[in-house]
């Protein structure tokens, strides 16, 4: 090809300060495809908004309760017939004796106070949360000596009035409700005038037990942080020596050999399994062939241990590699064995991203809910389970299955209780990542 | 024809191409640039030299605001190319980088296909109207490159099976199918071998006759055997510039002496 | 003795032996360390190991051997007419176990005295009335055989006892007087200990192993008890899923289920795949630094957002809205739980996952190819397209695979978002399930776990377990095959 074809690679070309028709095009793609990032980053951060303001909008109200204060005879001739004030004896008049006690008293406190109401007395009783009976009968048991006297006493209201008092329940939807009547919710706003209804604080939110289904406004997260915090110590006491063990062999000691391939290869697959099979391998081995208890922290910590292993391993092994070369050597040229180079000098300067990388993998042990359902912890649990060691086999529910619990019931309060209870686990994993971010911006060393 | 041509380039030898007056280049804090002025010419070959760190390189990327995508770098002064001040507002650096473009260190082929290397500039920038056309620059391209002989049988294959120098021409190829009309080299032949290196030499050498080329090079025989102009860098300031000739053989300034005869660098 | 007993008292001589061993190796030397090979400490953990270890190991084997030897002992004294009673030999084995733990507790709570519980008769005692008073509850009448059997069960189990004490306790005795034996200054007691650890720290990381083996075996004994019961050709291929409480008439097929797992996941990586990439570029390529400070950080709060809040994010927002927006005025149904509910959330959970994955692939691109473009005058977008994603593009593969994996196993939101009603059908707004809904079905609540419709969960595992693992591998080699190409 001869040059003199070509097009003069030197020709006056047009002037750099004049964008021609193609830049502009051309800078109007790159205009739209930043347009498109820029779209897509707004979309993931509202995408988080939207998820937290419908968590804390439904859930926020759930620490608040309606309390109904009135004075409440405890007639001694229904709780202690024989008049001993023998708790034994006491025990065999049941939560349905002391039921007509506080409708009683409360048909007579707003008989007193003067309010006009349509409502006969059993309407009126059933303004009263189902739970305070058996919450009076409790209370008188513990202390005998009360009955016979006039004592004031906070009760939960029923869960229909709490909502009404928290715009969940409206005059409209009563009308259609068989569980209260607008009449009801008319009494409640008089009620509330006089200051007999309250709507406050309620830390029986975080430490009752769960209630039965009709029972919302009293259901509590008390057995499922315990639940949670006992799984929370058996994956602590087993995965962080566990990984650090496995960690320090597979970065500091292993031979590259088939063996350590198979064990590194099982790491990352371990790390991408779904949840749910650590649920079936839970149910599998732990319950039905070691025959450990259902429902029990020990088998929730054992298979959650089993999945954070990974998470450890992985961010233990990154922050030993992260400790230079010339620290091992140095041990080492001064005499020190393999073995105390990497306990006596390694390890230490390696903690720090040991304990980030453990308390992350504890977050996410917290939050996990799949394989917990398969091993029991769906079981409604009511009793708190004891101190431990004994605690660990003992029933017990934990936070985020307390949470898929509670959607699966069909009082609508209890979306409200799902929600607060998100809440409370989201406050722990907040606290818990914060801690591992500040841990991490305090003993970062770059070498 | 030729020799027609060749009367033409005589003419342009003293066209000046770039034109840089008080340029001051900062990288954050770092004051990299000091007050350098530089006239390039046209169809000639200048040469950046100087130690590691002087600032050559930096230099050399404002040519085309390759800084540009540096977050932290700040120009000031003037860089005119053509009369046209090429920081001004209204320039876009994508048509700019047209005009002037650039090869690396180090051979950078994009894992596509020769073929797809060659007409990666083309595409973007329109060049061709037609497949045919396509074809005829790409291998006009490699013809220029000195590479169109050993990969005109493999264009499919990718560009990053190619040994190292062939890369590099690969590269240089691909700057020239944008049709520019300078073309800085970022010391192009410091991954090389020696005799890729004398290859590549030899190329600059041809490519002049249309370009004119500016190299930062911090082999010192390298610019000698292949510029007419060379600019000696200290620690960001522009110590002395002038024809290779006399810089090499009759240095003005103490520190391009001692630069040259191996006492600092 | 108790077992608690037995391993204070191992543990104490382990203690005592370190304390020995210590001595004896400084009196070796005289009282002067630097004679010593190993630091004084060395010598008395050796002692500890040897006095510990092989005492616990004995103990561990013997705790999990003792029960299946006395069971195999005592079911053979069990006539086949108690079995035929009882419905099956495991039955009355338990009947046989309840008795005897009930006789012990009734001794330990003072109820019986040894002698009376070893002396204990059907004929003259009402057994079960008695056991009752102690709190443990039984089926039924006790029979004479099955007392017999409790009674020779509970002989087994002492002598068992006794002898697993005495070997353990001499075990540990004659270990730590072995070490002791050996201490002496020459003695190269770190390497031994040294040995010991490192055994353990073998050990640790092939619980990774074995952990896997676990996943895997306990799947497949119960997916093959499930063939026995149910077809395979119709597991996999039928296309019916309705289980029944009446055995025989349930239809366990495999394919809607897999379909509605399918359709889930496609949908959440519509959503996840192009806003995560573009987050991803976004944020590689575009953004400040400040920008990125903030952004960054925000998305990925959302990886660690439990998966069961955005199950109930599904349930109670996500999913009445697209009913109320979407479905209802299209007359596309009037679900609230529907494949694009779970769909869509699993999508913002993916995001995440997605956008981080790429940002690192991308970052791994190296700087010369993107200045090689800018070089020739290329935009940043034609850089991007052009250059960088085409050039990072199998860690991406690998990266969407990985999400795929997620999708497929992933549970809460499916169970909360997705319904229960198993079809085959094209309609997104359709309450669909999935392969995990069913697995938390079947196998929550009572189970019997001999019926096909609790051990179908296992198959459903095992098919997961291998659809995952599978994306998994895949993705895991192309993305070590891309960092390899850019180290």
């Amino acid at each position: 090809m001869s040059d003199a074809t070509a097009p003069s690679p030197t020709a006056p070309t047009s002037s750099l300060l004049k964008q021609d028709d193609r830049t502009r095009r051309r800078n109007r793609a790159e205009t739209r495809f930043r347009a498109y990032g820029m779209a897509a980053v707004i979309v993931g951060i509202l995408a988080l908004v939207l998820l937290l303001t419908s968590i804390l909008s439904n859930g926020l109200s759930s620490f608040r309760q309606t309390f109904i204060t009135f004075p409440v005879t405890l007639a001694e001739e229904r709780l202690d017939p024989q008049g001993n004030r023998n708790p034994e004896e006491m025990a065999r008049v049941t939560t349905f004796g002391y039921a007509p006690l506080l409708g009683q008293s409360f048909v007579e406190h707003v008989q007193s106070m003067g309010i006009e109401t349509d409502l006969g007395p059993r309407e009126m009783a059933a303004m009263i949360s189902d739970e305070a009976p058996g919450q009076l009968r409790a209370m008188v048991l513990a202390n005998p000596d009360i009955v016979g006297e006039t004592i004031t006493l906070e009760l939960l209201a029923g869960g229909r009035i709490d909502g009404f008092f928290k715009g969940r329940v409206t005059m409209a939807s009563a009308e259609r409700d068989n569980n209260v009547s607008p009449e009801q919710l008319l009494l409640a706003e008089a009620l509330r005038e006089q200051g007999v209804m309250d709507t406050r604080f309620n830390w029986d939110f975080i430490t009752a037990p769960d209630a039965s289904g009709q029972r919302p406004e009293a259901a509590g997260l008390g057995v499922a942080i315990l639940g949670s915090f006992y799984m929370m110590i058996v994956v602590l006491v087993l995965a962080l020596p566990i990984g650090v063990a496995a960690s320090i062999y597979l970065e500091e000691f292993a031979p590259k050999n088939r063996f350590t391939d198979l064990i590194e290869v099982n790491i990352s697959n371990l790390a991408a399994v779904p949840s749910i099979v650590f649920g079936i391998l839970g149910l599998a081995i732990f319950i039905n062939f070691a025959g450990l208890p259902q429902s029990a922290p020990i088998v929730g910590g054992l298979v959650l241990t089993l999945m954070t292993l990974p998470t450890i391993i992985i961010a233990t092994r990154a922050s030993l590699r992260a400790v230079p070369p010339s620290i091992r050597s140095a041990a080492l040229g001064l005499g020190a064995s393999k073995m105390q180079s990497v306990f006596h000098h390694v390890l230490p300067l390696a903690a720090p991203g040991i304990l980030t990388g453990t308390i992350i993998g504890l977050a996410q042990a917290l939050g996990e809910t799949a394989p917990l359902l398969l091993i029991g912890m769906v079981a409604f649990v009511r009793e708190y389970p004891s101190a431990p060691p004994d605690g660990f086999f003992d029933p017990a529910s934990a936070l985020p299955v307390q949470v898929y619990n509670w959607t699966q019931r069909s009082d609508p309060a209890f979306v409200e209780r799902a929600s607060g209870a998100i809440i409370v686990l989201l406050v722990f994993l907040i606290f818990m990542n914060a801690v591992a971010i500040l841990l991490r911006r305090r003993f970062e060393r770059r070498w | 024809m030729n020799d027609m041509r060749a009367v033409e380039r005589d003419v342009d030898t003293n066209d000046l191409k770039i034109t840089a007056r008080g340029v001051d280049v900062f990288y954050g804090d770092t004051h990299a640039i000091k007050d350098v002025d530089v006239d390039i010419v046209d169809n000639t070959v200048t040469a950046f030299i100087g130690p590691s760190g002087c600032g050559k390189s930096t230099f050399l990327r404002c040519l085309n605001r390759m800084n540009d995508t540096i977050d932290v770098a700040r120009v000031e002064g003037s860089i005119m190319l053509d009369g046209e001040d090429i920081y001004d507002p209204k320039v876009d650096p994508v048509q700019l980088r047209a005009k002037v473009g650039m090869v690396f260190q180090k051979p950078n082929p994009f894992p596509k296909s020769i073929y797809d290397n060659v007409a990666y500039g083309p595409r973007i920038h329109g060049l061709a109207k037609d497949k045919a056309a396509l074809d005829e620059i790409v291998e006009k391209s490699l013809r220029r490159a000195a590479l169109w002989d050993e990969a005109k049988d493999r264009l499919d294959q990718p560009g990053t099976g190619l040994s190292g120098g062939q890369q590099q021409r690969l590269c240089i190829a691909r700057a020239v199918a944008t049709n520019p009309e300078v073309l800085l080299m970022d010391e192009p032949c410091s991954a090389l071998d020696p005799i890729a290196t004398a290859q590549i030499e030899e190329l600059i050498d041809e490519l002049r006759s249309r370009y004119s080329v500016v190299i930062v090079t911090h082999s010192m025989q390298q610019a000698a055997r292949v510029s007419q102009k060379t600019a000696f860098f200290h620690l960001g300031e522009l110590v002395e510039f002038g024809e290779t000739g006399h810089i090499f053989t009759n240095p003005s300034d103490p520190r391009t002496e001692s630069y040259i005869t191996g006492r600092i660098g | 003795m108790p077992l608690l007993w037995i391993l204070v008292i191992v543990l104490c001589l382990g203690v005592a032996g370190y304390v020995l061993g210590r001595q004896r190796a400084m009196a070796s030397a005289g009282g002067d360390r630097r004679i010593l090979h190993s630091l004084p400490s060395y010598y008395g953990a050796n002692v500890s190991i040897f006095t510990i270890v092989p005492a616990l190991l004995v103990l561990t084997i013997w705790l999990f051997v003792q029960p299946v030897v006395i069971e195999r002992q005592v079911t053979s004294m069990i006539t086949d007419t108690a079995i035929e009673d009882a419905g099956s030999r495991g039955l009355v084995m338990t009947d046989v176990r309840r008795v005897a733990e009930g006789l012990e507790v009734a001794i330990e709570q003072g109820a019986l005295t040894s002698e009376e519980a070893q002396n204990i008769r059907t004929e003259f005692t009402n057994v079960r009335s008695r056991l009752g008073e102690v709190g443990v509850a039984l089926g039924g009448e006790v029979t004479p055989e099955v007392l017999d059997a409790a009674q020779r069960y509970r002989e087994l189990n002492r002598i068992g006892n006794q002898m697993m004490t005495i070997v353990v306790l001499i075990l540990a005795a004659l270990g730590l007087g072995y070490a002791y034996a050996r201490t002496h200054q020459e003695f190269r007691a770190r390497n031994t200990v040294e040995y010991a650890i490192l055994t353990i720290l073998v050990l640790a990381s092939t619980i990774a192993i074995l952990t896997t083996v676990g996943i895997v075996l306990s799947m497949l004994f119960e997916t093959f008890n499930f063939f026995q019961l149910y077809p395979a050709q119709d597991f996999f291929f039928g296309t019916e899923w309705a289980p029944t409480f009446e055995s025989d008439a349930s239809e366990l097929g495999l394919l809607p289920l897999l379909w509605g797992t399918m359709y889930v996941s496609v949908i959440a990586l519509l959503v996840a795949v192009p806003i995560g990439l573009f987050a991803a570029i976004y944020m590689a390529e575009y953004a400040s630094a400040r920008v990125r400070s903030f952004a960054k950080p925000l998305i990925e709060i959302l990886a660690g957002i439990p998966t069961i809040v955005y199950g109930l994010f599904a349930l109670i927002t996500v999913g009445p809205l697209l009913r109320d927006y979407f479905a209802e005025p299209l007359g596309l149904g009037t679900s609230s739980s529907s494949v694009m509910t779970a769909g869509i959330v699993m999508g913002i959970m993916l995001i995440p996952f997605v956008s981080s994955l790429s940002d690192d692939i991308i970052n791994a691109v190296p700087q010369s190819l993107r200045d090689g473009s800018f070089g020739l005058g290329a935009t940043h977008s034609e850089t991007v397209k052009q250059v960088i994603l085409p050039a990072a593009l199998p860690g991406i593969v690998g990266a969407i695979l990985l999400a795929a994996s997620r999708a497929i196993g992933e549970t809460m939101i499916v169970v909360l978002g997705a319904g229960a009603a198993a079809r085959l059908d094209l309609n997104p707004f359709e309450a669909m399930t999935t392969v995990t809904v069913k697995i938390v079905g079947q196998l929550t609540g009572d189970t019997d776990f001999s019926s096909p419709e609790a051990l179908v969960a296992f198959a459903l595992g095992l098919t997961l377990f291998v659809i995952t693992l599978g994306l998994n591998v895949m993705a895991l080699y192309i993305v070590r095959r891309y960092r390899e190409q850019y180290e």
